[in-house]
């Protein structure tokens, strides 16, 4: 047998019929995740068709972009941002309810952002084909799923198929070789990358990522990373299962038990880059040479190390990304003065986000002036952020703590920045307006948010995380 | 889908690249649970200003671009969100075409999908079409190409599969559903993964 890849391996087992000279593969989908803002009109269409859902039980569904993230108001309504985004996830509650989809809405213990649940659930395992109507379903990659983002027309052919046509991607290795120094985490070397190879630069590629600096992640970073391949133009990133993505999945509800979770892993195990395999395109990275990165422009391909000058726009392009925001050329982000701190997002709201920020802010305040929103990015971290005092340390320190969510990260629930403020975000897209109309957006870890919450400017958490430890 | 076999329009020019979909179509607007009516709110923050009037600064504002459903765009349009208001935006804005040097994946395939003809194009011919806005072009689905006002022509690529859906406005979910004998036959050989 040829050699094969990671990624080759996993789109081969779901091959339904062989891409032709005419026509696409059709792709088999095991897991279909579902939210609020992407779903209506495809459960419309079904609707429309008279068709049914093909495999309800592998579809799974939240409420998470239109949520507000305030608690429930004393007369149990909710603070919804207008009645268009309450009709939206009653839309959701009334879809699933009459074509009997799992979702995890208010009454649920475990509601949350969909690229979170989806692992904590144990319903993201490796080897499997995930889809979502949202961009980051990338996320799942880190389990060694091959996961991407469809459009909504897309959503009802897999609701009614579960399947889709698909055109076979090309594969870039993204290799990292050593380990990231002290104080530098997942988040900065996804910047890192994005950085290097450009925001289309992975276009039309599914990218694996590997080497020893990506082996050393936890599953949690080995998210934030795969989260973000999208934000390189790539619909699709892969880590390859190993014993840590086992010992993080095991008991979850819906992996299997007993006799069946050891068959489960022994296939898992096969689910590997064969040696001599080929890529289309590899790149190296030197984890070694990561510091604190973060972007200075409209884009996250926009992205330096928090203490480099930012470049000199090149083209018309870049100097409108600096102008809108007022990003000066010559001098580094660091020292930039902070509105507002987001702590958030399906890149950045686990549980080890969460502490990483509480670490820096434990036993210090947020600046005058500037405000801090913790999201957590699902009930369960939540329950698990209060359970170990994460939340007093937010609250004690002037941060908000928040019902999980999407928050400002998408910026639809009412949750956003006004003109002009700048924003430390832990989120993943730092696109003009994204966090509100004229909101300047600089991506960053949990920890540099937080450095940056305490200094009013963005700050390297070094310094801070440094201090803590002596 | 409604057949799509030829486009005829001047051409109207966004030079900026990377037009992401939070661009196309804010995300405060995908509140809506159905497809229709988003032309009003397509690039909403680049094309109105505070006070709700046109912004004169915004290429698509300025008369010449009125009526063109031909839009060149800068490298790397629709990049960004999988949303698919974006492409419904653009149809109900009235924009049938963008013709670019690279076309982010998700967006294109939402394009095609829908009818609007999201055609790469070569990064000289790109260039050219950039620096003149305004100019008579015809893009030809079937024979694959674009024919120029000089009558010249500049020839494109589609996957085959989506010209044909174009050609024939192809129902896509129709001709999966043709295949729900494969689906279950694939099904009940890998039972051992059913969750």
């Amino acid at each position: 047998m040829t050699a094969r890849t990671l990624f080759e391996k996993v789109w081969d087992a779901h091959v339904v019929a062989a891409e032709t000279a005419d026509t696409p593969a059709i792709l088999y989908v095991d897991l279909h995740l579902v939210h609020e803002v992407t779903s209506p009109q495809a459960f419309s269409e079904l609707r429309e068709r008279g068709l049914k859902l093909r495999r309800p039980d592998r579809m799974l569904a939240t409420l998470d972009h239109s949520t507000p993230t305030l608690p429930t108001h004393a007369d149990g309504t909710r603070p919804y941002a207008n009645a268009e985004a309450q009709a939206q996830v009653t839309q959701l509650e009334t879809n699933c309810r009459e074509f009997g989809v799992e979702l995890h809405g208010w009454d649920s213990a475990d509601r949350g952002i969909v690229h979170v649940i989806g692992p904590e659930l144990g319903a993201t395992q490796p080897g499997m084909t995930i889809v979502c109507g949202d961009s980051h379903t990338s996320t799942h990659g880190a389990f060694g799923a091959l996961a991407f983002g469809i459009g909504t027309t897309e959503v009802g052919h897999v609701m009614a198929t579960q399947c889709l046509l698909q055109p076979k991607p090309k594969t870039m290795a993204i290799h990292v070789d050593g380990q990231l120094p002290e104080g530098v985490g997942a988040k900065d070397l996804i910047l890192h990358i994005i950085g290097n190879i450009g925001v289309n630069g992975g276009t039309g590629h599914v990218l694996e990522y590997r080497g020893a600096a990506i082996e050393a992640l936890s599953m949690d970073e080995r998210m934030t990373v795969c989260n973000m391949s999208i934000e390189a133009g790539a619909r699709a990133g892969l880590i390859a299962p190993d014993e840590t993505t086992f010992a993080w999945l095991k008991g979850r509800p819906k992996v299997p038990h007993g006799a069946a979770w050891n068959a489960a892993v022994a296939r898992w195990r096969e689910l590997r880059t064969d040696e001599g395999a080929r890529y289309d395109h590899e790149v190296r990275i030197d984890a070694g040479a990561v510091v604190p990165t973060v972007t200075y422009g409209t884009h996250p391909g926009m992205a330096i190390a928090i203490n480099a000058p930012i470049p000199a726009a090149t083209n018309a392009q870049e100097r409108r990304a600096l102008d809108y925001m007022q990003s000066q050329p010559g001098q580094p982000m660091q020292g930039t003065p902070v509105d507002v701190v987001f702590v958030g997002s399906c890149t950045n709201s686990r549980l080890s986000d969460l502490r990483e920020a509480a670490r820096v802010l434990q036993g210090r305040h947020v600046a005058s002036g500037v405000r801090m929103l913790v999201v957590p990015g699902s009930e369960a971290v939540r329950r698990e952020a209060e359970l170990e005092g994460l939340h007093q340390v937010f609250l004690a320190a002037g941060a908000e703590w928040r019902v999980p969510g999407c928050s400002m990260c998408i910026a639809m629930n009412g949750d956003l920045a006004q003109p002009g403020q700048l924003v430390v975000s832990t989120s993943n897209r730092n696109f003009e307006g994204r966090q509100g109309k004229g909101a300047r957006t600089v991506l960053a870890s949990p920890a540099t948010a937080a450095a940056s919450a305490v200094a009013g400017r963005v700050a390297d958490p070094r310094e801070y995380l440094v201090e803590v430890a002596a | 889908m409604k057949p799509v076999t030829r486009l005829h329009s001047r051409t109207a020019v966004l030079v900026d690249e990377n037009i992401d979909t939070d661009r196309i179509i804010p995300a405060r607007f995908l509140t809506t649970t159905t497809r229709e009516g988003l032309g009003k709110l397509c690039f909403n923050d680049w094309r109105y200003q505070a006070d709700g009037s046109a912004n004169p600064a915004f290429p698509l504002n300025q008369p010449a671009a009125q009526g063109c459903a031909i839009l060149v765009a800068g490298r790397n349009f629709g990049c960004g969100s999988s949303r698919e208001h974006a492409p419904w935006a653009l149809l109900d804005y009235g924009i049938q075409a963008v013709l670019c040097s690279e076309i982010a994946d998700i967006f294109r395939g939402n394009a095609l999908k829908n009818g609007l003809l999201a055609i790469v194009i070569s990064a000289a011919e790109h260039r050219w079409l950039l620096e003149h806005p305004g100019v008579e072009l015809t893009i030809d689905v079937r024979e694959q190409f674009i024919a120029l006002p000089d009558g010249g022509r500049v020839a494109f690529q589609l996957e085959p599969f989506a010209r044909h859906c174009l050609l024939h406005g192809v129902d896509q979910l129709g001709y999966l559903l043709q295949h729900a004998e494969a689906i279950t036959a694939y099904e009940q050989k890998h039972q051992e993964l059913a969750a």
